[in-house]
């Protein structure tokens, strides 16, 4: 073990592929490496075909005994070749990479919206106590509840049409019970609106926050400096620009600049 | 085993492999995945006088073929690189090429020096960025600043200097030429290419900047080109770059004139690109009976 590497390029056999709903796809895979060094909150680059000069990243959903589980949704044509793989062809990964999640033992809020709710699922399996708001645009969209329901205290669901659950985001539906001070620390993952607006509650509560960013990213581990956001900087500028790939995707929300 | 050692303005490379500024880091994100020892050489990412944070995202975009970046050299500055990065790079076995930007004359020439005393093998003067407002390609585009930047640079620094060209110009064999008649030890080519993008969602311009540069397998065509030409012209020794995906890509490149060749963009899809290239070229010589690679330098010439 402690030889592991941090990340390699690794071949991985899909043991699970399922269409969970619309254009979302839940995949398991086989690889031994990835098990044991894949962490909450990492994701993994994923080269979707000879036609594509650039890898996919996707965020790690679950650390299983035998390899790693993720969900994605298909928003191009990269995805789109990803989502028509089967059960026992092999995928070309580089992983696990960036910055996970932080865990904590104090009573915690886990919220995602869309397809940020996947990369929480691990995240709430290590977490001791903690409630968990999920955030998705209709009743027919809303997945992992049961599987959610299992790891945490309290399951918020909220849908933007109010078709299931609250009506309105996930961040709306806990809010009352977040001001009130419930919660000693945060994790989140979702639309840039929805985290904009936790880090202003956050930051005035005092409470640690981590948000799991997304860029547009090219070598996914800290060469080429492409999938960059703003943090708090004291130099000239006021702000500096790190990266999700390196210094993520997982981040402290009082540092980041929206 | 063929022979792949090559000398490059007077610097020995133990392969005629490197890889590209910008797309390498300062090697040790890729030293985690493979020794980049194996490599002949580096080239880090594009430096500036002071400290650069570069554009705001997106910075990166995919085509048919190959990737629009648009950086704007973001980097941590000439300073930080000597005192901080070239100390860990010197320990390594492994050539490196600095590849230094400025937005005025005398922004270049106080960069290099740092750069100069840092203990670089090579310097690779970019005067042909497509993403910044100021310097980058506007110098690279006019033989007369070519030539007068060369100049003033290499009056001002002792280690070998190549100058990266341009391929956004009419005649880049004439630019390559003025940077030689400037003074230059080598020449170093192609930037990316000039090109954009527009989103599909909001119908605007994926790029703050508007135009960002193309690079990847889709340029390699011009690349090869723009070395043949640039070769023919000066006979200057050349560093060629532009889409090189594996070992006939670089037989390409060499026998149109390159005496080294760069990988960019692939590391991105395979970060053992520069490896498979190095195997694979081996593999050429051997099965057409070359026992030295600098037997196909240029050999396209004749």
């Amino acid at each position: 073990m402690a030889d592991l590497k941090k990340y390699q390029v690794t071949e991985a056999r899909i043991i699970k592929m399922e269409n969970l709903c619309g254009t979302i796809y839940d995949v398991t895979v086989e690889n031994e490496y990835l098990a044991q060094a894949s962490r909450c909150g990492q994701f993994v680059h994923i080269d979707c075909g000879e036609q594509f000069v650039l890898r996919r990243p996707i965020s790690i959903c679950e650390v299983t005994d035998s390899g790693i589980r993720f969900i994605f949704d298909v928003r191009g044509k990269g995805t789109k070749v990803l989502s028509e793989k089967q059960v026992g062809d092999t995928l070309d990964i580089l992983g696990p990479l960036g910055n996970g999640f932080t865990p904590s033992d104090k009573k915690s809020l886990l919220l995602g919206g869309g397809i940020g709710v996947y990369p929480l699922f691990e995240l709430a399996k290590q977490t001791k106590t903690c409630d968990v708001a999920l955030g998705f645009r209709s009743k027919d969209l809303v997945t992992l509840e049961d599987e959610f329901k299992k790891q945490c205290d309290n399951l918020y669901i909220a849908t933007d049409d109010g078709s299931y659950g609250f009506h309105g985001n996930a961040l709306q539906a806990v809010k009352e019970k977040l001001e009130s001070g419930a919660y000693e620390a945060v994790y989140a993952c979702g639309p840039l609106p929805m985290l904009k607006a936790l880090k202003t509650i956050t930051d005035n509560l005092g409470i640690f926050c981590e948000i799991s960013m997304e860029e547009r990213m090219g070598c996914g581990i800290g060469a080429c400096l492409c999938c960059n956001i703003k943090v708090e900087d004291d130099g000239e500028e006021g702000f500096k620009h790190l990266h999700v790939c390196k210094d993520g995707p997982v981040f402290n929300a009082k540092e980041v600049q929206f | 085993m063929a022979n792949l050692k090559v000398n490059y303005l007077g610097v020995e490379f133990k392969n005629p492999v490197v890889t590209a500024s910008g797309t390498f880091g300062f090697g040790m994100e890729y030293n985690e995945l493979y020794p980049i020892e194996k490599l002949g050489g580096i080239t880090v990412k594009g430096l500036t006088l002071n400290e650069r944070q570069g554009n705001p995202a997106p910075r990166i975009f995919e085509t048919t073929g190959g990737i629009l970046n648009s950086v704007g050299l973001q980097n941590p500055g000439v300073r930080h690189f000597a005192q901080k990065i070239m100390p860990e790079l010197k320990k390594l076995d492994l050539k490196i090429i600095a590849n230094v930007s400025g937005s005025t004359f005398a922004d270049y020439v106080e960069a290099c020096k740092i750069v100069d005393a840092s203990g670089a093998d090579i310097i690779e003067l970019n005067v042909s960025c497509p993403n910044v407002k100021q310097g980058g390609a506007a110098f690279g585009t006019n033989p007369d600043t070519v030539f007068e930047i060369t100049k003033l640079v290499k009056e001002a620094i002792s280690t070998p200097l190549c100058i990266k060209l341009s391929p956004n110009v009419t005649d880049i064999a004439s630019i390559g030429q003025a940077a030689m008649d400037g003074g230059a030890d080598g020449l170093s080519l192609i930037n990316t290419v000039s090109g954009m993008a527009i989103d599909l969602k909001t119908r605007k311009p994926v790029f703050h900047n508007i135009v960002a540069g193309l690079s990847g397998p889709c340029v390699k065509p011009i690349a090869v080109r723009s070395v043949y030409q640039t070769y023919a012209k000066t006979k200057a020794p050349i560093i060629g770059m532009g889409g090189v995906a594996n070992g006939d890509d670089a037989v390409e490149f060499m026998a149109a004139g390159a005496t080294l060749v760069s990988i960019g963009t692939m590391n991105f899809k395979d970060p053992f690109t520069p490896l498979n290239v190095i195997d694979s070229l081996n593999t050429y010589l051997d099965k057409n009976g070359i026992s030295d690679v600098n037997d196909i330098i240029g050999c396209a010439h004749s």
